[in-house]
């Protein structure tokens, strides 16, 4: 496949000219139909197994088929993503189920601070021909050259 | 055949839309993201303008658009003379020591900002085992900007749990662009889902950049900018050469599949000149989904060896040195690949990786807890970079505590930030290294305004996804300082119509000629773009060097793959395009056929076997430093369709 929506699952996002997996597929590979308002994977060859859509989906809809050409049947890896933390369960063949929980981020979505700390600088831009970066120009960091 | 003349006779006209910017920044990983994030800084005070255009999402775009789980160019307390020799040593004794010494000088800030952000970075525990980011917090240990020590995998590598560390990357470099966005008082200066097919140069000097064009692949648009300056950051080449998997696996390619050499030869077309494009990475990893090897190596200290146990890098070493000599003494990435191959093809495979015995001897040490956060570390490994080689796991019943796993060298793939050095030459620092190596802006390409970053600088890998970024800021800042050297806005000579006849010739081709069968896969008319890919992968497999030769060309097997290359590029004005989707396709598959033939030019011209593992020169198969311990360089034409391929000298800046 690699990634598939269920039927059931996909509400084409509620009808929104663009779904959460078309906004984040990085190949440009799903594609809402817009008569039947459910989304599909229109290049399965083309799928990485990222996972982004999976991730992203707000229904859940969308889980990852393993590549058929080289994996037998039965498997699945199921990521749940929450604001801190990613929990994953992986099923395999013989039904022996594994699940871990890992940190992904340790500031709130849309939280990084990009002018704090040693950004927190005024640039005088006179100073452009300086080697180094704004950070290390403007908290006198000295570069070293080779000795 | 006739080319078709596109006068949208056929197909609809998209709507045109022109953008004009002072630094425009083409691709949206990491590079690009550092780029827009120190462009701002130095750009906005002076109300200068900087505009990204992302063929996908910036949030999950480019090669770390899964996650990754290490960092993999951390200098810490070590000195940047030892990066390059270890850059030097694995890239087999051809890199720009200026460029990769440059690198080492500021690769740790962007690290630095990233945990800022609110990247986890795993740290040491009080008694040497490892804290995830999460249990290192609540353990009061700190940042790296406080002095924490990280956990090393590697002497230049640290682990995270790096699942969204290009969301939280891409957050910055979009908040950056906003900030600019609001100095400046432009509508808009993020473009996403627009994809560049070529650099327009200056009307009055060709070897000046004055734009770009592309189009929009979910509105019937397209997308004109002119800038004075531009940066490619659009990623390396995957899917090139025919790959191991057959069907719906081939989206398994170890490195993004949608990077398309777009990088290359957009670069290439422009006039910029190339390097090292002989260069390849051959990944050795686990088997089918290519899962990382780097932290079962270099972490849980896992072994490899052949199916009787022997270790080929101890069995193959004093063979090896007879064609290779000292590059034997200190084993590099390929020359690893080199005698693992040489066991495979004497039938003592499969090659395995023992996961199974490593993981059982470092539990020896650990409690049931600490064991379990083992296990869990080792399962993150995947799950953070590459999730299917977990579901091949899974699939298989294989538990990497319990059995050991293949490792299988996959399909060449060209980059320049990973263990390869592929890319566009670039000017260097300027403050040291030889004059040849410095023409005015670091990071700027043979075509004054163009700049490159990331997969795109050659001759300098090993800069991973920390260097990309930080190489993406130098160039960032760079491109101010030329903009505020040459404020002129230039001028491109091409029209919007032209423009847009040539960017949509693929739709118009094929609402032209579709309904002449009944089937519009299959019409004499034109060729799909994914058929076209198949048709580059099987030349290039076949006669430069793929999996189905075992990596061996030759002279006389290169030059007959020409003729169909040549043939290949002759046949890009019948790519038909059924919608935008597609037009994306035959666009890329039109920049990886440059790329591929840049690579196999390259090896055409360089006679001896540089990176034995990688690809083999039956004709020269030694290494010889005599002649060939140098650059080798191309410039292409692209009126011409033509290559000249020459030398540079290799200067070396820190001894041995």
């Amino acid at each position: 496949m690699p990634s598939f929506v269920m039927t059931e699952k996909c509400d084409g996002c509620k009808g929104q000219d663009k779904t959460a997996c078309m906004y984040i597929c990085p190949h440009d590979l799903m594609k809402l139909d817009m008569e039947t308002m459910k989304a599909w994977n229109q290049e399965p060859v083309q799928c990485w197994e990222c996972y982004n859509c999976v991730k992203i989906c707000p229904q859940q809809a969308i889980e990852v088929r393993c590549y058929a050409d080289f994996a037998p049947l039965g498997a699945s890896c199921i990521p749940m993503r929450g604001t801190d933390t990613i929990m994953w369960t992986i099923k395999f063949r013989d039904g022996m189920i594994k699940r871990f929980k890992f940190p992904i981020r340790t500031t709130d979505e849309g939280a990084a601070d990009i002018d704090g700390g040693v950004q927190a600088v005024d640039v005088d831009v006179s100073r452009i021909k300086e080697q180094g970066l704004y950070t290390q120009i403007f908290n006198d960091v000295k570069l070293p050259v080779p000795g | 055949m006739e080319p078709t003349v596109n006068n949208f006779e056929f197909c609809e006209k998209p709507e045109i839309v022109e953008v004009e910017t002072d630094v425009l920044l083409i691709g949206g990983g990491m590079a690009a993201c550092g780029a827009a994030y120190e462009a701002n800084r130095w750009a906005s005070p002076q109300k200068m303008r900087v505009t990204l255009v992302d063929k996908a999402a910036v949030d999950r775009s480019g090669a770390v658009a899964m996650g990754l789980s290490a960092i993999n160019t951390y200098m810490g307390k070590n000195d940047p003379a030892d990066y390059v020799k270890y850059v030097r040593n694995d890239l087999m004794g051809i890199i720009r020591e200026d460029l990769v010494y440059d690198l080492g000088r500021w690769v740790d800030d962007s690290i630095r900002l990233f945990e800022d952000w609110g990247l986890p970075v795993w740290k040491k525990g009080d008694d040497g085992v490892s804290l995830d980011g999460h249990q290192a917090a609540k353990a009061g240990k700190g940042t790296l900007r406080d002095g924490a020590e990280p956990m090393h995998s590697g002497k230049w590598q640290i682990m995270i749990n790096g699942e969204s560390y290009k969301v939280i990357v891409g957050e910055a470099g979009k908040k950056a662009l906003e900030q600019n966005r609001q100095a400046t008082g432009v509508d808009q200066n993020l473009y996403e889902r627009v994809f560049i097919i070529k650099v327009l140069n200056d009307k009055n000097d060709p070897a000046k950049v004055a734009g770009a064009v592309g189009f929009s692949t979910r509105e019937n648009k397209l997308y004109i900018f002119k800038c004075k300056t531009a940066l490619l950051a659009c990623g390396g080449c995957v899917n090139f050469f025919r790959g191991r998997a057959t069907a719906e696996g081939q989206g398994r390619a170890w490195f993004p599949v949608w990077n398309s050499g777009s990088n290359y030869a957009m670069g290439a077309e422009a006039g910029a000149e190339l390097v090292l494009m002989e260069n390849r990475f051959v990944p050795a990893r686990f088997k089918d989904g290519y899962g990382p090897v780097g932290a079962w190596f270099l972490l849980f200290k896992a072994t490899a060896s052949n199916a009787l146990g022997e270790d080929y890098q101890v069995t193959h070493a004093e063979e090896s040195k007879k064609l290779y000599g000292k590059y034997v003494d200190n084993i590099g990435t390929c020359m690893r690949n080199h005698m693992m191959m040489i066991d495979m093809k004497a039938g003592k495979g499969p090659i395995f990786i023992h996961t199974d015995k490593a993981l059982q001897k470092m539990g020896e040490k650990l409690d049931k807890k600490q064991m379990k956060h083992l296990e869990a570390e080792a399962w993150e490994d995947f799950l953070d970079m590459s999730i299917s080689q977990a579901g091949v796991w899974a699939a298989n019943n294989m538990a990497p505590e319990k059995v050991p796993s293949e490792l299988m060298p996959a399909e060449p793939y060209m980059l320049g930030s990973h263990a390869g050095c592929a890319g566009l030459w670039v000017s260097g620092p300027g403050d040291f290294g030889p004059e040849e190596y410095y023409w005015g802006y670091n990071r700027m390409t043979t075509v004054k305004g163009l700049f490159t970053a990331g997969d795109g600088a050659g001759a300098s890998g090993h800069k991973f996804s920390s260097g990309s970024h930080a190489e993406g800021r130098v160039a960032g800042k760079e491109m101010v300082r030329y903009c505020m050297d040459n404020p002129e806005m230039p001028e491109f000579g091409e029209s919007a119509d032209e423009l847009a006849a040539e960017v949509f010739l693929p739709m118009e081709v094929y609402a032209k000629y579709k309904d002449y069968t009944t089937d519009p896969e299959i019409n004499p008319h034109y060729i799909k773009p994914a058929m076209y890919q198949q048709r580059l992968q099987k030349i290039m497999d076949e006669y430069s060097g793929g999996v189905s030769t075992y990596y061996m060309t030759s002279g006389t097997m290169l030059n007959e793959g020409f003729k169909y290359l040549e043939m290949l590029k002759e046949d890009v004005v019948h790519l038909a395009a059924a919608d935008l989707h597609e037009l994306l396709r035959c666009w890329e598959n039109h920049h990886r056929t440059i790329a591929a033939e840049a690579h196999a030019r390259h090896i055409a011209f360089r006679e001896e076997t540089r990176y034995p593992g990688y690809y083999y020169r039956g004709d020269f198969l030694a290494i010889d430093d005599e002649n060939w311990r140098c650059f080798t360089n191309s410039t292409y034409d692209k009126n011409t369709r033509e290559w000249k391929v020459f030398k540079r000298d290799y200067h070396q800046i820190i001894p041995d």
